[in-house]
């Protein structure tokens, strides 16, 4: 299992650095993953990486089943600079990947790495408080729209 | 920098943007609009006089249609074989690829904006939604899953980047979705299904084949690579496949099996 952990580790600094190169414009101040439950998007921008290190992030969200564990692999140096990946399994199936270490003079890494797994948040789930960009929903018309959420999403925005 | 937001009528929806900051040159999300409406027209079943309209009658082969004509109906054979023929675009008895189309129309709006110069946007039809790049360097997107029972309420929060997530439902529009395998509402307990994934087209078919499919839905789903689900039962109780779990739930009822 140990060895299994290890090579998807592997496969992930090899998509992290890929990743980077998709990825361009600079212009960053480094990169928190603010998904914690609840977590003020705005008021989280702390630049320090390891304080988004919690494996079930989230204020008041309690203990979550025993399944899970996090794994720190070991550093590997490429030549962009160190990379050390830090993966959180749930029943064996990665559920978040947060780099530990990486080259410091490309924060976009950073960024790519904390948000590349999705996180699913079911709480606190009034629109108004939820702070959230979109909205995801069965197919509405355009008469349907008038009354959506998305609707006053987009007004909002103006 | 203000978000980017605009809202534009088409397809019998609505397509909603929010690009941040670096934006697209000037006259870039006019081109995006312009470009959604010309779709509209080749793929319209409303419209007597678009491509897939006289397609649909006979009056004309696929050679004479629009060159993405072929591209989607190929795309649709496709996505009824993924899925075991549970999505289908003649669910309805006549040719009817506008499900597969608005997914299709959302990706390269998206990819059009990127090539522009704008890799953080988002781009929603109608309930499905493609995202780019984080909206700022310190948070991810957040996109909020609508409760199927309860209207203007949420369900569930999802945050991420550079990934597409559609619903299927039959909240908005009543019992829509037709099970291709009997021609009928589908009827399999789930009120709302939603599936995560890099490809909107994709993520946007298998939401659909997954609310038809309904409990046994969690399965499948679990075991297509990179695609993630989370559901709503009729009953109000709800499970997410094991890759949305990290963030995570309070008592998501069932989820972990």
């Amino acid at each position: 299992m140990k060895r299994a952990v290890l090579a998807i580790i592997g496969t992930v600094c090899g998509l992290v650095l890929l990743l980077s190169f998709k990825t361009h414009p600079a212009a960053g101040t480094g990169a928190v993953a603010t998904t914690g439950a609840g977590a003020d998007p705005g008021a989280a921008a702390s630049p320090a990486p390891s304080d988004s290190a919690a494996s079930t992030p989230g204020t008041g969200s309690g203990g979550s089943g025993g399944k899970t564990r996090t794994v720190t692999g070991d550093t590997v140096d490429t030549r962009w600079g160190p990379v050390q990946v830090q993966v959180t399994l749930n029943d064996g199936k990665i559920t978040k990947v947060q780099a530990v270490q990486l080259p410091s003079d490309n924060p976009r890494d950073l960024e790519i790495n904390n948000f590349a797994v999705p996180q699913l948040e079911q709480e606190a789930l009034s629109a108004q408080n939820s702070q959230i960009d979109m909205v995801s929903g069965a197919t509405y018309t355009s008469q349907g729209y008038i009354q959506s959420l998305q609707s006053a999403l987009d007004k909002a925005g103006k | 920098m203000t978000p980017q937001r605009h809202a534009e009528p088409c397809m019998g929806t609505v397509f909603s943007f929010d690009l941040r900051a670096p934006h697209p040159p000037e006259g870039t999300l006019e081109r995006v609009v312009g470009w959604l409406h010309q779709v509209d027209a080749t793929f319209s079943t409303y419209r007597p006089d678009s491509d897939i309209g006289r397609l649909g009658r006979g009056e004309v082969r696929i050679g004479d249609c629009a060159p993405e004509v072929a591209e989607i109906l190929a795309l649709c054979e496709e996505l009824a074989e993924a899925t075991g023929g549970c999505f289908s675009t003649y669910a309805g008895g006549t040719l009817d690829p506008s499900g597969v189309v608005k997914g299709w129309a959302i990706e390269r709006a998206g990819a059009m904006l990127r090539e522009a110069g704008c890799p953080r946007y988002s781009v929603g039809g109608g309930g499905d939604i493609r995202l780019g790049r984080a909206p700022e360097p310190d948070r991810p997107w957040r996109v909020g899953i609508a409760d199927p029972r309860r209207p203007g309420e949420l369900a569930a929060v999802l945050t991420g980047q550079d990934m597409a997530v559609a619903t299927s439902g039959t909240a908005e529009r009543g019992a829509h979705i037709l099970d291709p395998r009997t021609g009928r509402p589908a009827d399999a307990g789930i009120a709302s299904m939603t599936v995560v994934g890099q490809s909107i087209t994709l993520a946007d078919a298998y939401a659909t084949a997954a609310f038809v499919m309904g409990e046994s839905a969690r399965a499948w789903v679990e075991a297509l690579p990179g695609y993630e689900a989370f559901a709503v039962g009729v009953d109000g109780s709800t499970w997410a496949t094991s890759g949305l779990g990290a963030g995570d739930p309070v008592g998501t009822p069932g989820a972990r099996g």
